[in-house]
């Protein structure tokens, strides 16, 4: 698990391993996560919002799911259908060589599984509020529809758009239940979280605290990011 | 052949739009008060709604016919609009907002070269750097004007340009928005309920009550130094 | 399009929109996902044996929920409405506080309720002789829990729906007498009452299967703290476990359905 940050340069800021190796682990899968759900929230939360068909609704609120639904039935059906034999296991197994679970790209695919709704929900109230005379005004001037989403509708939704990134990313590195299911205590792939409730468990409690900190402030910090990005309303 | 020919109808919830009316060059005014359905009339013209019944002939081509089901998308139409708002991209330099405009091709600096030109018609090239949230009203309705134009449209459609600019620069815009169709040739659908504007800048007012037509009349200015009619290249400006 | 689409979706929806029409779809979900969680669970072959176990998490599960979406939804709506109508320093500051358990890892939660409640501590001490019995390990350590992760979505879907309502209400029944509090429980809150109940629905779904928290605030004592969620982790293997997903999951949806009718009639 290397990071971007040379170990030996953490070891020599005073950073324990303790606290430096989930947080690497972490913060690595919640990346890769937010990118996938970047690209793909965005783009379904465009869809939904400009978009007319039928069953619109639907997809929203099953897409939306993983928000509601309580981690351990997310995380028990991830690892069922990503471990237990079936369609999914047979197409991880032909991509990756082996079954994602307990490994590392299976935190990433429970943070995107749960970090998804978020983002969604957030694009599409973010473009849903564009004027759409924007966007009128570009057909008029006669340009494509893919050319209006990308010049006009994305940029002008931006900042609800960044909020949705940053919120996702955010779930993604504080999930618990979910990941802790996929991946369990892999040695050196622990995330903060689990690192958190081992140390509780365990009665380290220097260690506890220290981690337990470490993740309030960067809960604070996206969120403080959040609201000074303005007000976009996704629920 | 005339540039516009509307007759159309389209129910929405309780209101019901009925208009049809002719417009030649020069511009013609929609007048009527709020609700009328004049705003409905523009956007039945550029295409962004369909109507229930009826026909759109733009420059010769049929844009709409609803008994044939023909039906040309916004895109393809050549109409330019400008909205009260002006809705500039904020993101966007003003050279590069009337430059998306541009439908020639050739590339960026082509295209940006003829927009500059199209700033020059409307008195705004020296904004050509700034981005639309450091422009007046009045200046943003300037490059307003010279984005529905860019695209050198057969008509272009107003919704309440000038509304929201106080009584000395929608001065200035009337005479602007005079000139610039008198010299390009270009016609113009304009929409107001002020009845001082519709008189100085109608060539033609058609008026709306009630989703329907009442009448059409021509308008004539003694102080105007030529009618629209003899508009082409080189005409004077005020 | 603008006009088309809210046309149809107006006409669509005006149905389902209405007032009484609402209250009675409402209603009738809920009680659809309640009692098919129960029923279905009862009636699907081969499950019945296994009632026995699911029983006790599942009344626990409710015993836990109930109260925390009550708790965190009058808190909710209370923090909601203070933040929409007062303009103070720090009031987005505030918000993103209470906002603070959308992601803040449970654990965390989980960690520092330990450290404020358990007895052993300074505050938790003084909290425990107060309320007369421990607040850890036991189903109210379970309460607290939930109630912290139902609280934020209510007190934000409350403050967007207050801040919704027209203020020519509010200004109306001021001029017709009414002290502030009247005004704010007879015109603001109904008014906004949609968008309240959508935090509401989405909160409950959130105390339902909260996780992380309860496990460390409870300890996952089998009889006492094991809620729903916890209990599919202990019966992984073995087939009680399809009965409590299936609860679970058609509480979950049941929410998410709510959620996705009254959220539509928002815009």
């Amino acid at each position: 698990m290397t990071g971007l940050i040379p170990h030996s340069w953490l070891n020599a800021l005073g950073i324990a391993p303790w606290v430096w190796n989930p947080l690497s682990v972490s913060f690595h899968a919640a990346v890769e996560a937010t990118i996938v759900v970047a690209v793909a929230g965005i783009a379904l939360g465009y869809l939904l919002a400009r978009t007319h068909f039928p069953g619109r609704g639907a997809i929203e609120t099953v897409f939306s799911l993983p928000m509601a639904l309580p981690p351990t039935v997310v995380g028990y059906y991830l690892l069922t259908q990503l471990g237990g034999p079936g369609p999914i296991r047979n197409a991880e197994v032909d991509l990756f060589g082996h079954p994602l679970t307990f490994t590392f790209t299976g935190i990433v695919v429970a943070q995107i599984v749960e970090s998804f709704p978020y983002c969604l929900r957030f694009s599409r109230a973010a473009v849903a509020a564009v004027d759409p005379r924007f966007e009128q005004v570009a057909r008029a001037m006669g340009m494509s529809r893919g050319r209006i989403a990308l010049l006009v509708t994305l940029p002008l939704a931006r900042r609800g758009l960044v909020a949705g990134v940053a919120m996702a990313f955010g779930r993604a590195i504080g999930d618990f239940g979910a990941t802790s299911i996929v991946a369990g205590s892999v040695p050196m792939a622990t995330t903060m979280p689990l690192a958190l409730y081992n140390a509780v468990f365990y009665g380290t409690h220097g260690q506890a605290m220290v981690l337990a900190l470490v993740q309030v402030g960067v809960a604070l910090a996206i969120l403080l990011g959040v609201s000074r990005l303005g007000k976009v309303r996704a629920w | 052949m005339s540039a516009l020919e509307v007759a159309v109808t389209r129910k929405i919830g309780d209101f019901e739009l009925d208009t049809s009316f002719t417009v030649d060059s020069g511009i013609s005014v929609l007048f009527g008060p709020s609700g009328a359905g004049k705003s409905l009339t523009l956007s039945l013209i550029a295409g962004l709604i369909r109507p229930d019944t009826g026909t759109i002939v733009i420059n010769g081509v049929v844009v709409t016919d609803c008994a044939r089901r023909e039906f040309v998308s916004t895109q393809e139409r050549r109409v330019g609009m400008v909205f009260q708002d002006g809705l500039l991209l904020p993101h966007r330099s003003v050279l590069d907002n009337v430059a998306l405009a541009v439908r020639q091709a050739g590339g960026r600096r082509a295209r940006r070269d003829i927009a500059r030109s199209w700033l020059e018609l409307v008195g705004a090239e020296e904004l050509a750097g700034r981005r639309p949230g450091s422009l007046s009203g009045g200046q943003r309705q300037r490059v307003a004007l010279a984005r529905s134009l860019a695209g050198e449209p057969a008509i272009v459609l107003m919704d309440e340009p000038l509304t929201a600019l106080d009584s000395a620069v929608r001065r200035e815009m009337r005479s602007l928005i005079r000139g610039v169709i008198t010299s390009t040739g270009i016609a113009a659908v304009l929409v107001t309920h002020d009845l001082q504007e519709a008189e100085e800048l109608a060539d033609v007012v058609i008026d709306y009550a009630d989703g329907r037509v009442l009448g059409q009349r021509t308008v004539t200015h003694p102080t105007r130094l030529e009618g629209p009619r003899e508009s082409a290249a080189g005409s004077e400006e005020e | 399009m603008k006009r088309d689409e809210r046309v149809k979706s107006a006409s669509v929806l005006a149905v389902a929109s209405r007032p009484k029409n609402k209250g009675v779809v409402i209603i009738a979900v809920a009680l659809m996902g309640l009692g098919l969680g129960y029923g279905l669970a009862h009636l699907m072959a081969g499950y019945i044996a296994y009632w026995g176990v699911v029983e006790g998490p599942f009344w626990l599960t409710l015993r836990v929920a109930v109260p925390a979406t009550l708790i965190a939804g009058v808190a909710g709506i209370a923090a909601g409405y203070a933040l929409a109508k007062s303009h103070f320093p720090g009031r987005d500051l505030l918000e993103t506080v209470g906002s603070l358990p959308i992601i803040l890892p449970p654990t965390v939660i989980g960690y520092y309720l330990l450290e404020t409640l358990s007895p052993g501590t300074q505050f938790g001490g003084f909290l425990t002789r107060v309320v007369g019995h421990t607040l850890v390990y036991n189903v109210a350590g379970c309460i607290v829990a939930a109630t912290i992760a139902a609280f934020p979505f209510c007190m934000r879907a409350s403050r967007a729906a207050i801040e919704g309502v027209d203020s020519s209400f509010e200004q109306a029944a001021r001029t017709m007498g009414l002290p502030d509090w009247r005004v704010a429980l007879q015109v603001t809150i109904p008014l906004a009452r949609r968008g309240i109940a959508a935090g509401l629905t989405i909160g409950c779904a959130r105390a339902l299967g909260e996780y992380g928290a309860t496990l460390m605030v409870g300890g996952d004592i089998n009889g006492k703290t094991r809620t729903l969620s916890l209990a599919i982790l202990d019966s992984f293997t073995t087939p009680e476990r399809n009965t409590m997903l299936l609860i679970l999951v058609l509480m979950a949806v049941t929410a998410m359905i709510g959620v996705g009718l009254l959220g539509r009639s928002r815009s």
